[in-house]
This record gives structure tokens, sequence and C-alpha cells, in this order.
């Protein structure tokens, strides 16, 4: 490692990037860069979360009140069931795969570009398919089943919008399906000389198990979303009582791969939080291998547990026990991961960038949703908790508080190398404050709310819960004018932001050592891995800003 | 490109025209193409499999239902068996096809990759006879099962009726289809008992209400002359979708082969590049192996 | 171009082993009489419901595996291809499995309201909409 490899003295200068080459519209919309499609990606997710994010605001400002407050019933129907669809199927699912994974994936490979370029264009343009289905889903007459369409309400309703938000689930599925086996052919194919599978970043790893969920996984949610338009369009009466179905295979159907999907989300998130910490406790990722095997056995044991959403469905006691048990199987690994994140940070030089602030965050409201799944998974509790605001306060823990916040943590991560700008780190902080204090105050009173016995879905409440609902919408405008914050700084970078060395944080993976942003190529010739949380080369250079290694200085 | 020097055309070697930038050689691209095709194809047998599932169920729980359409031969054995038939050929003829290209025999790669498609087509064709049948005998799915005693003189006027009824039913106009399916002797839900005598019987049962079998635990499958087997359409619902499902994979792999047919006409594939042969010969096979196991699952029921 | 396709060749003879022409008639020859044994099982040999279904399944397996094996050439290929397959199977199994013993577990409670409902007998068909 004392060489000074070639590839450093032949990199391209900064002004030639992979924003710069090629020029127009049509140069992005037919590009076969992973770079531009992950930026694709990027804004296309965020203008959903947009979407999302109004409809959750909306329902929120209705629950103000006991009675009706802004909108009618079946209003209030629609809008948390596109405030869900759209979260799940559109931003948290693709989420930090979709817009980190696909950028930083193969640059953290050394390599220059993934195993299947037009797939992946492919991937995007089917998310983007999938959206405008979901778009015609609310012109089309919306639906109001909540985004689980269960049978046979979901048959039965006169909602014009169910056919086309299942055709964008259909949709949305493949792109899903095409992201992941392209994350794995990449990973087992191109990996660089020197990176075995034990010197692989611990992001891949996550990436790698998240592909193997969405490869095994989501054809199942295909196949249940034909079949449920089969059984709208033809009443073919495989899961409607009425013709002699069963609903509660439908159930069975839904979240075979709904369950794993949560760990779809939630995977790649521990992922990106994995590299934070680390990098910014200045100390070699603790348990490396123990992280690296705890993503697989997450993936594996998510499998095995999707009856518990079905505890109270009608579902048999007998398997209801078994998955009650193996349930508890699931936190295991978590806990694994929690325990060496903080056993990294213990003794390290902890500096606190937004990226760590929001990896920070991210373990507080990790550990509180993560044990309160442990309530939902106990069959005896779970049959008072079920259809509560718990399971609510739960699930966004996990899915907001915990997904969405380390996409959030790898947005600014990665912002330096995506945009070859800083943003304002003041301003980041400000934002983190109201994103934090405006999360938990928006779902703790939820959980709160939810063991007294207020269910979830629903338009009116008694009046005894008006105050914790209230504390809970405040909560969450708080945490909106924390997203317009980041946006707006974010933004701003862009055009007035200091220029971003190859390294600002002195990652030792590779995606740091090419350019911010990177040329076109990535890397003219692949580099040689080494331990990707060794930082003992790494020397701040306060001039520039730029952790520089004596491996060679980072194309610059 | 056909250079002088050693370094030349040892570079041009190594950039051939067909390995993309991103790969460092054609073995790794060849191999890489190769995952990619299996792991989309693992996720076609997931797709397929909740369809599997959804018969392993039904048939577990009301195997008289699958017996009964056994019994009354509502599909014929010998048009799955000619499917069967055509579809492993056809997938000899693709692994040929790649043998072919393997050893640059182009004109019969072209041939290989024809006969795949004429094969495939004769699938479509055979698909096309047995669900006109069951139009026709108003062996359809949900309110669509309407059977007439198959084959046997019923008149024309009568299965027109059906035929609009089960047309009305499709579309929005519901109460005419209704009101239509109504009329006929044996109504629906119920307890059908006196009915036209050369009339095959059949009744729906919401939910609530269990197979007859397993009222009485181990009793026999088959029901005697005058019992009524219910639900009979769960049958052709499943029947439907998973060769509905087929035949669209199907048709998508002959668009597939054609487009290798283009290709291979315009003497695109050689020994040095044929990566798309054996990767759609992948595909096509999987579509077999999907029939070769809804062949005897639903026709050979006994 | 003819020199880079017998360059290319001889490169290629490594890139995908080629299964021999002879081998693929052969196994195209087996699958064929296991088809006709399974149709004809139908009239020489019952094996009661179960039995039957049980060994059509076995056969359906056995071609399956050497048209996998051989026309798929997953014989030839790295260990990766049949570990991909073999995980999509086992859980196509294992969500087959769990279906049907959950679906097994709970028809009683169907037949059990049925007995106590009288009027679940005779409900009408189901209107649905649209």
């Amino acid at each position: 490692m004392a060489t000074i490899p070639a590839d450093y003295s032949a990199a391209p200068p900064a002004r030639d990037n992979y924003l710069t080459h090629g020029r127009g519209i049509l140069s992005w919309l037919c590009t076969l860069d992973h770079k531009r499609i992950g930026v694709m990606y990027l804004v296309s997710i965020l203008a959903a979360f947009l979407l999302g994010g109004i409809f959750a605001i909306l329902i929120r400002t209705e629950l103000l009140t006991p009675e009706k407050t802004i909108m009618g019933a079946d209003t209030y129907n629609q809008f948390f069931t596109l405030h869900g669809a759209i979260m799940t199927f559109l931003v948290i699912i693709p989420g930090i795969p979709a817009a980190l994974g696909n950028f930083v994936l193969p640059i953290m490979l050394g390599a220059k570009d993934l195993a299947f370029p037009r797939i992946n264009l492919l991937s995007y343009y089917l998310w983007v398919a999938g959206a405008l289905f979901s778009v015609l889903a609310i012109v089309m007459g919306s639906v109001d089943t909540g985004w689980t369409f269960y049978i046979p309400y979901a048959t039965d309703t006169t909602m014009g919008g169910v056919i086309p938000v299942l055709m964008g689930v259909f949709v949305l599925g493949f792109s899903s399906i095409f992201t992941g086996l392209n994350f794995i052919v990449t990973i087992h194919k191109m990996r660089p000389p020197g990176m075995g599978w034990f010197e692989l970043p611990l992001f891949l790893w996550a990436l790698y198990a998240t592909a193997v969920i969405q490869i095994l996984a989501t054809p199942v949610i295909g196949i249940t979303g034909l079949l449920l338009i089969a059984e709208r369009v033809g009443q073919f009466g495989i899961f409607h009582p009425g013709l002699g179905g069963d609903p509660v295979l439908y159930q069975h159907f839904f979240w075979f791969y709904s369950h794993p999907a949560v760990y779809i989300m939630i995977l790649p998130a521990m992922g990106v939080i994995s590299e934070i910490i680390s990098i910014f406790s200045r100390k070699h990722i603790f348990g490396y291998h123990f992280i690296a095997f705890s993503s697989i056995a997450i993936a594996m044991f998510g499998f095995i547990v999707w009856g518990h959403h079905m505890f109270v469905s009608g579902q048999s006691t007998l398997i209801s026990v078994i998955f009650s048990l193996l349930t508890y199987s699931v936190s295991i690994p978590s806990a694994v991961k929690v325990f060496n994140w903080l056993a990294t940070m213990y003794g390290g030089s902890i500096s606190l960038r937004a990226p760590m602030l929001y990896a920070l965050a991210f373990i507080f409201i990790f550990g509180i949703g993560g044990l309160t799944g442990l309530f939902l998974g106990a069959l005896a509790t779970d049959v008072h908790l079920h259809d509560t605001y718990f399971v609510v306060a739960h699930f966004h823990y996990v899915m907001m508080g915990s997904t969405l916040i380390a996409m959030i943590a790898g947005i600014h991560h990665w912002w330096p190398k995506m945009v070859g700008r800083m943003y304002n780190e003041a301003a980041a902080f400000i934002a983190w404050v109201f994103v934090f204090v405006g999360m938990n105050l928006t779902f703790f009173p939820q959980f709160i709310m939810g063991a007294h016995g207020m269910p979830r879905r629903y338009y009116n409440y008694p009046p005894e819960f008006e105050n914790l609902h209230q504390m809970s919408t405040w909560g969450s405008y708080l945490m909106a004018v924390g997203f317009v914050i980041i946006a707006a700084y974010l933004l701003h970078s862009l055009f007035a932001g200091r220029t971003a060395p190859a390294n600002p944080w002195g990652g030792a993976t590779l995606e740091w050592r090419c350019a911010s942003p990177p040329p076109h190529d990535n890397y003219p010739v692949t580099p040689t891995a080494g331990d990707p949380y060794d930082f003992s080369d790494l020397k701040y250079n306060p001039q520039t800003g730029d952790y520089e290694s004596d491996r060679g200085p980072a194309a610059s | 490109m056909s250079t002088a020097t050693d370094a030349e055309s040892h570079a041009v070697h190594e950039h051939p025209p067909h390995l993309a930038h991103h790969f460092d050689t054609e073995e790794q691209q060849f191999e890489a193409d190769v995952q990619g095709m299996w792991l989309f194809l693992a996720t076609e047998i997931l797709l397929f499999a909740g369809l599997f599932c959804a018969y392993a169920v039904y048939r577990a729980h009301h195997p008289e239902i699958f017996y009964h359409a056994y019994k009354q031969h509502y599909l014929s054995v010998f048009w799955g068996s000619v499917n069967t038939a055509l579809l492993l050929v056809s997938s000899f003829t693709i692994a040929a096809a790649v043998w072919c290209a393997q050893h640059n025999y182009q004109k019969w790669l072209v041939w290989m990759l024809v006969a795949t498609l004429a094969l495939g087509s004769g699938f479509l064709v055979v698909k096309y006879i047995e669900y006109s049948h069951k139009i026709h005998s108003g062996l359809l799915w949900g309110t669509g099962f309407n059977p007439q005693k198959h084959g046997h003189g019923h008149d024309d006027e009568h299965n027109d009726a059906h035929d609009e009824a089960h047309a009305a039913t499709a579309h929005a106009d519901e109460h005419e289809g209704d009101d239509a399916l109504h009329d006929e002797p044996a109504d629906a839900g119920a307890s059908a008992d006196t009915s036209a005598e050369d009339q095959l019987q059949w009744v729906y049962e919401p939910g609530g209400t269990g197979p007859r079998g397993l009222l009485e635990p181990g009793s026999a499958i088959e029901l005697s002359e005058d019992e009524q087997v219910r639900n009979v359409q769960t049958f052709f619902g499943i029947y439907f979708l998973m060769t509905g499902l087929h035949g669209l994979h199907v048709i998508a792999g002959l668009l597939a082969i054609t487009w290798l047919l283009v290709k291979a006409l315009k003497g695109h594939f050689t020994a040095a590049y044929f990566t798309p042969v054996p990767i759609v010969g992948l595909y096509w096979h999987v579509v077999d192996l999907v029939w070769i196991y809804l062949f005897p699952l639903l026709y050979l029921i006994h | 171009m003819a020199e880079q396709a017998t360059h290319g060749s001889h490169q290629h003879d490594d890139v995908g082993h080629h299964v021999p022409l002879w081998l693929l008639a052969a196994v195209l020859l087996v699958l064929l009489v296991l088809t006709f044994i399974t149709v004809g099982s139908v009239w020489w040999i019952d094996l009661g419901h179960t039995g039957n279904l049980l060994m059509a399944m076995i056969i359906a397996t056995i071609k399956g595996t050497l048209v996998a094996l051989y026309f798929m050439h997953l014989r030839y290929d790295k260990p990766i291809i049949a570990i991909i397959l073999i995980a999509a199977l086992f859980f196509v199994a294992l969500f087959t499995i769990v279906a049907l013993i959950d679906t097994g577990q709970y028809q009683p409670d169907i037949t059990d309201y049925r007995a106590v409902d009288p009027d679940a007998r005779s409900a009408p068909l189901l209107q649905l909409q649209q």
C-alpha cells in the first residue's frame, strides 16, 4: 500500500465530471450513467416524499379535533390510503437503494458502472410509470382501502382508483427487482482486486442483503396485485368469500412480501449508519463480521415472520404462536448492530457534523421503534394493540424515524460527492433540531394513545384523545418546517456552496478517492481496495478541507 | 480494425466491440449476463409460486372440486399432452439454437429459432382451441361458470344467452347479466333440487359454508349422483389464471425469440458473440418448466 | 472480422461450455418418454388420490431437473446459479407450506360457522360491484 497508484496522476480535472459530461435533457433522460440515474431517482423520490408528506400534514390537520376539521370521512380514508401507498411503494422501499445505492455502489467498488446500465435506466422508468399510475389513481376516483387492500373491501369498493394503484404497485415491483438484480450481479462480479467479501464496505453488505430480499419477496406482491386486479375485474373468486374464496389467504400473500419489504427499507438504512458512525468517530467499525452477518440474518429471518401482521385476521392459533415466537428472532441481529455501533463510538473522536447528527438520531429512534416491535410481536399484547395507534407509532418510528432519517443522513453524507458542494452546517443543525424534536413529538404521543385504545385509520375519535392528537399534529408541523429548511440549504448549496474536496469527511472507502463530483467513468483505472475502515493514513488538510491519503492524493 | 502489430491487435482483442466498457473481460460479462437472467427467472418462479400456492390450498381443502373437474373431462388430456410435447421440443430446438450459435452454424441457428417460434405458436393455437371450447361450454370462472352438458346438443340460442350473460356480467352492466343467470333453472345459492336432467348442476356457496367432504372427515371425494359439488368455479378461476399468466409469458417469449431471429438473420450472432441466444433460451426453458408442472396439476387429477 | 471471429472462438470455447447436440436430443427423448408415462399412468396405475399426485409431481420434477441441468446448462455452470434456483424454490416451498398449514388449521372454523348459522346455506349469491 505504500506505492502511489498510477490512477491518481491520470485523474481528469474536476470541471469535467458526470454532471457536465453531455448536455441537454436527452443526455439525462437517455443516460446509462448510474450517477445520473441515481440523481434522477433522488429528485423523483423526494418529489414523491413531498406529495406523501402533504397528505400526512392534511391527515394530521384533520385529526386536530375529534370531529370533522377540514375534510369529510371518505376524503380522509382516501388520504391515509394514498399517504401509505405513496410513502411505502414510491419513497421508502426504493429510497436508499435507488437514490443513494445507485450512485454510490459502483464507486464504492471502484467500478465504472453497475453490471446492467440499461436495466438500471429501465428500473428508473418503471418507477416513473408506477408513480404515474398512482397519480392516475387519484384522478380516476381514488382509493380508500388502506394501503393493504384487504379483501373483500378492496374488491367491493366502488372507488375507481384501486386498479391503477395496483398496476402501479406491480410495475414498481419490477423496478425494485431490477435494481436488486443489478446490485447482486455487480457485487458478485465487479469487485476490485483486494476486495473479497470481508473487505466489502458494510453499506454494500446491506445493499446486498436488501437485493436478495427484493429478488425473493417482490414477485409475491406482483402476483398478489395481479390476482387482486383479476378479482376486481373478472371476479375470479380466489380470495372473495362470496365466490368461495379465502380472504385470509389474501393476507398471507400480501404480507409474505410486505413484511420482508420493511427489511428492504431498514437494511440499507443500517448500512448507511454503519458507514457514518465509523467515519465520524474516526474509528474502525467494531464487529465488522457481526454487522455483515447480521444483515444477512435480518434478511433471512424477515421471511419467516409475516404472520405477525395477521394475529387477529382469522389465522389459526398454531400458526400465530409460531409466528410470534419467530418474530423475536429478528430482534437479535438488529440489536447486534446497535451494540456494534455504540461500541464503535466508544473511545472514538466524535465529530457532530450533520450526517452524524442524523445517525445518532437514528440509533435513538430505532431503539424505540425496534423495542416497541417486541410488544407487537407478542401475541397476547398484539391482540389489544393491533389496529391501534401503537402500531402506527411503531412503524413510523422505524420507517420514518429510522429509514427516512438514515436516508437524510446519507444524502448529507454523500452530498459533497454527488454535487461537489458543501452545505451550511449551521442551517443543517437547526433543521436537524426541528426534524428530531418534531418526529418524536409527532409519534411518541401515538404510542400512548394506542395503548389507551385509540384505533388507527379513524376519522373521528373520543375527546379524551384530543390533547395527544394535537401534540402529534404540532409535532408534524415542526417536522415539516425541518424538511423545508433542509430543502432550502441543500438547494442553496448547489449555487453558493463551498466547493467540495474529494474527501471532506475522511472516509476510507473507495468513493472518497475519486473527485467530487466524480468524472463520467468514475476511475480511469480500477483502484486497489484496502480496509474500508482504516483511517490511519488519512491526514486532514485544513487549507482544502480535504482528507489526503498517503496512498496518493485523491483525484482532484 | 485489422492491425499489424501484436500490441495493437492485443489492444483490439482486449476491447472487442461487444464488451461493455464497465466489464474487464468477455467471460466476466457473459457470466454476469447469465447470473442476471437467472435472478430474473428466480423472480418468475416466485411469481408463479403464488398461483401454485393458491392451487395447493384449494386442492388440499376442497379436493372434490378438482376431482369433479377431472371426472367431467372439462379439460382435454389430449390437447394438454400435445402442448406439453410442443413445449418440450421447443426447449430442445432453442437449446440446439445455442449449440448452432456456438459452432457458428448461422443458417441452422436461424432454422432452430424458426422451429422454436413455430412450436411456441402451435402451443398458443392449442390454447386458443381449448379456451374457445371452454367459453363455448360456459366453463369459466366466478359467476361465469355455467356449464352445459359438454359436447352434447344444447341449442345455440341457449349458448348465446349464456355468452351474453357472461359478457354482460363482465362489464359494468351487472344487473342485466345477473337477471340472465337467475333465469337459468338451477339457481345459484338455492339448493338445487329439481332441474333438467341433462343439465349439470352447480352451486355457489358464500364463504361461510364449507365443502361437503370436510363435514365428514375421511369421506370420499367422489360424490354420489345427486350430490352437488360446490364452488367448482374455483377450479376454473385457478385454471384460467395459471394458464393465462403462463400464456402471457409464452407470448413474451415468442416476441423475444422473434427479436433473436431478426438479429440472427442479419448475422449478428457468431461464435465470438451470441450471448442473447442462451439468455433468451434460459427464459424459454423456464416457460417450459412451469408448464411441466401445470400439466399434471391441472389435467391429470385422478 | 474473420480474424476476430476465429480469435474469439478460441476464447469462447471456454465461455459457455457447450452441451453436445446428441446429449440435448437424448434428454428430449427422455422427457417425451416421461411425459408419455405420466399421461399413461392414468390408466395403468392407481395409487390413490395423494399417491397419484405425488407420482405425477416426482416425474415432473425429474423432467424439470433434466431441463435445468442440460437445456439450461446448470450442470456446467458455477454453483452460484444453482444456489439462486434452489433459494427461489425453497421460498416457494416455505410460503406454500405455511399457507397450507394455516388454511388447514382454520378450515374447521369455517365448517363450524356453517353448522351454527343455518342461513349461511341459503344465502343469496353475492352481488359484486365493479
